[in-house]
């Protein structure tokens, strides 16, 4: 999970992180008030989780609180990159003498963590790794030792930071590294982080990353999700424990594994190239047990997208039985009844096929098609969803 | 021959008395899995009672510690299920006991606790292979299955498999059931896992038995761009790929917690350009790759 940079400035705080005032807010009105109580100049910075907001027009100094208040009006329902601005945070302005980069990150290739520092900051890191590559230290971090004072020492030397600043930079760094570890993020970034004129370092913007399936262990976590920003249906397939992720298209999908499901979204993409360009609507993984009420919860969050011309039903079954299967379609289409309204392809392999095919035959719901293979099921999908 | 695991391995279950443990038990016994213990340190010196594949009752004792099941048992492979909360602690015991080969089924361990224990492995001079989190485990079919793969689907044979996915390492090796496997992996969909498409690459080269092996990608991260690079320089014999994710958009979590596209990276795109660049046939479909694997294969005895 992403959070927002004044959530991430709040955790930045928490740690002891230098960080400058700033307040949230979400009207024009609410921006004098918070200009107004942080005196002085202040900068006003549209809330998304995308970068590049400050090119956008996401960011503008304010000298007093009506320049801050024009600022909110002009950002505030801003589309940056597709994010609509609903939230700016009211920041004090900083005097900046120098900008610099430092984040800690998961490092998937090496299974460890890594840290990346420079001492130009300010640039987007993807640009900074492309153009300076030799400005970017990258210096490996034992996910058991940490970044402890020594190994921070150790960072802000390789990075090239002034002999007097090091100690004071080394100080962040291990407690930015405490917000990694202790939050289970699995990126914290400072872009920039400051010296300001009268020599302080400052975190003046922040970027974390959440592991969800850390959550058991931080109360806390479950509630920086933005609800309102989250798609109602998956909001509503997480309430009922599926895994869902809402796409732009027209066949809905159901299956167990992630791997085969989404390897059913570009089956079925591949099918819809033949049939008016029709498109996966969705990602929904049922898992393991594909029991009657699962298959109703799954078949009730397809049948709610109005996209949805068109439904496959793609299970390989391996621990579970395709008859249990079979009876949870049978028994979620009678659940559901009337609003179960769109036509259902099902494709069933592997264990215990025949029987699960014969209750499917027996049933005869007049929605429901049975498809031979992978191949053919999506096809058909792909066909019924564009005749629609 | 059979990668990591053959009819000789001795398994015990990390969290054996649990539903999940017991019910997996239960299938890898069926399996004619030997499976000779569990542990469990609050029911230490209880036994379960199951049954063998021949239907035969058999009482497996639990141990408090790996360590115990190891010295009682001559045990040389585990498997854990185990909650989430406890997986660390769990592979801690194992890789201290230094058993050599530990399947960690669990899904949804959070990732600095994975980082950790694979730090300390590595600490440890690496002397357990893991396999996980978040996979289906390991089978060599006809001898020993030491995972939640169906055992059914089929039979020995000439193919090696190594998938981040279950589900889909059970769709190929049902598409090839008529070819059989020699051992089929699933090394998991999490951001951090033990074995890698590599490890399983290079000991399926090494492998006399295998003749051809089919390996499985998703989106995120570079391994599969990795692997492409190990096959091009080390492995002989033919490899065909499959990679899912071409419509996954960019940002959203596909499932598995590692199967993400983050900008430009991680793009199943990306991922079947480099394996072609190594030779690697890619199937867009699991039945086209499992058709590409049959060519291969053909074109091995023609």
């Amino acid at each position: 999970m992403d959070l927002y940079e004044y959530q991430a400035r709040d955790l930045f705080e928490k740690y002891g992180v230098p960080v400058l005032p700033g307040i949230v807010a979400d009207t024009p009105e609410e921006v004098r008030a918070a200009a107004e109580k942080l005196g002085g100049v202040v900068v006003v910075k549209a809330q998304v989780k995308t970068g590049g907001r400050g090119k956008a027009g996401g960011v503008k100094v304010a000298k007093n609180a009506d320049e801050a208040e024009e600022a909110a009006k002009a950002i505030l329902g801003l589309d940056i990159k597709g994010h609509v601005v609903k939230r700016v945070m009211v920041a004090a302005g900083a005097k900046i003498a120098q900008e610099f980069y430092f984040s800690v990150l998961l490092d998937r290739a090496n299974r460890s963590y890594l840290s990346l520092t420079s001492v130009e900051g300010g640039m987007e890191i993807e640009q900074l790794a492309v153009e300076k590559p030799e400005a970017l230290a990258r210096v490996d971090v034992d996910p058991i030792a940490g970044i402890t004072p020594e190994k921070a020492r150790e960072i802000a030397t390789a990075a090239n930071f002034p002999a007097e600043l090091v100690d004071q930079v080394a100080d962040v760094f291990v407690k930015l590294y405490e917000v990694y570890e202790k939050e289970d993020a699995t990126l914290v970034e400072v872009n920039p982080l400051i010296l300001d004129e009268d020599g302080k370092v400052i975190a003046l913007d922040g970027k974390v990353t959440l592991d969800e399936n850390a959550e058991f262990r931080h109360a806390g976590h479950a509630l920086l999700e933005d609800k309102a920003a989250t798609d109602p249906l998956e909001a509503k397939a997480k309430e009922l424990d599926l895994n869902y992720v809402k796409l732009d298209g027209e066949v809905g999908i159901i299956g167990n594994g992630a791997g085969l499901v989404m390897s059913t979204l570009d089956v079925v993409a591949y099918a819809g190239e033949n049939h008016g360009g029709v498109k996966p609507a969705n990602f929904l993984d049922i898992g393991g047990g594909a029991s009657a009420e699962v298959m109703a919860n799954g078949l009730s969050i397809i049948l709610g997208d109005p996209q949805v011309k068109a439904v496959f039903v793609n299970v390989f079954g391996g621990i579970t039985a395709c008859d249990q299967v079979a009876k949870g379609i049978v028994g979620a289409l009678a659940e559901l009844g009337s609003t179960a309204n769109k036509p259902l392809v099902v494709r069933l392999d592997g264990n215990n096929v025949a029987e699960g095919r014969r209750i499917l035959e027996e049933a005869a719901h007049p929605l429901v098609t049975l498809a031979e293979n992978m191949d053919q099921g999506a096809d058909k999908a792909a066909e019924l969803a564009n005749a629609a | 021959m059979t990668i990591f695991l053959n009819k000789d391995s001795k398994v015990i279950v990390q969290g054996i008395t649990g539903g999940e443990g017991s019910k997996h038990t239960a299938r890898m016994l069926a399996a004619g899995t030997q499976v000779v213990g569990g542990v469990n340190a609050r029911k230490a010196g209880t036994t379960v009672l199951h049954k063998d594949a021949d239907g035969n009752p058999v009482e497996l004792p639990v141990f408090a510690t790996v360590q115990e099941a190891i010295e009682q048992t001559g045990a040389d492979v585990s498997i854990a299920f185990v909650p989430p909360a406890y997986t660390k602690d769990a592979v801690v015991e194992a890789i201290d006991a230094e058993i050599p080969l530990l399947v960690i089924i669990t899904e949804g361990v959070p990732v600095q606790d994975s980082a950790e224990f694979w730090a300390y492995a590595k600490q440890k001079g690496e002397k357990t292979r893991i396999i996980g989190p978040n996979c289906p485990g390991i089978i060599s079919p006809g001898e020993s299955l030491v995972g939640i793969t169906p055992a059914n689907i089929t039979g020995k044979g000439p193919i090696g498999l190594v998938s981040k996915s279950g589900t889909l390492t059970y769709q190929m090796m049902y598409e090839l059931r008529d070819l059989g496997f020699s051992t089929a992996i699933g090394i998991g969909g999490d951001p951090i896992i033990g074995t890698t498409h590599i490890d399983a690459l290079a000991a399926f080269e090494a492998d006399p038995e295998t003749k051809a092996i089919v390996m499985i990608g998703e989106i995120g991260g570079d391994a599969e761009e990795r692997a492409a690079d190990f096959i091009k320089a080390n492995v002989t014999k033919p490899v065909v790929g499959y990679v899912a994710g071409f419509t996954a958009p960019e940002g959203k979590t596909m499932g598995h917690a590692g199967a993400i596209v983050s900008g430009s990276a991680g793009t199943a795109q990306a991922k079947k350009e480099a394996l072609e660049a190594a030779g690697v046939k890619v199937g867009k479909t699991p039945s086209e790759t499992a058709r590409l694997l049959r060519e291969v294969y053909e074109a091995l005895n023609a």
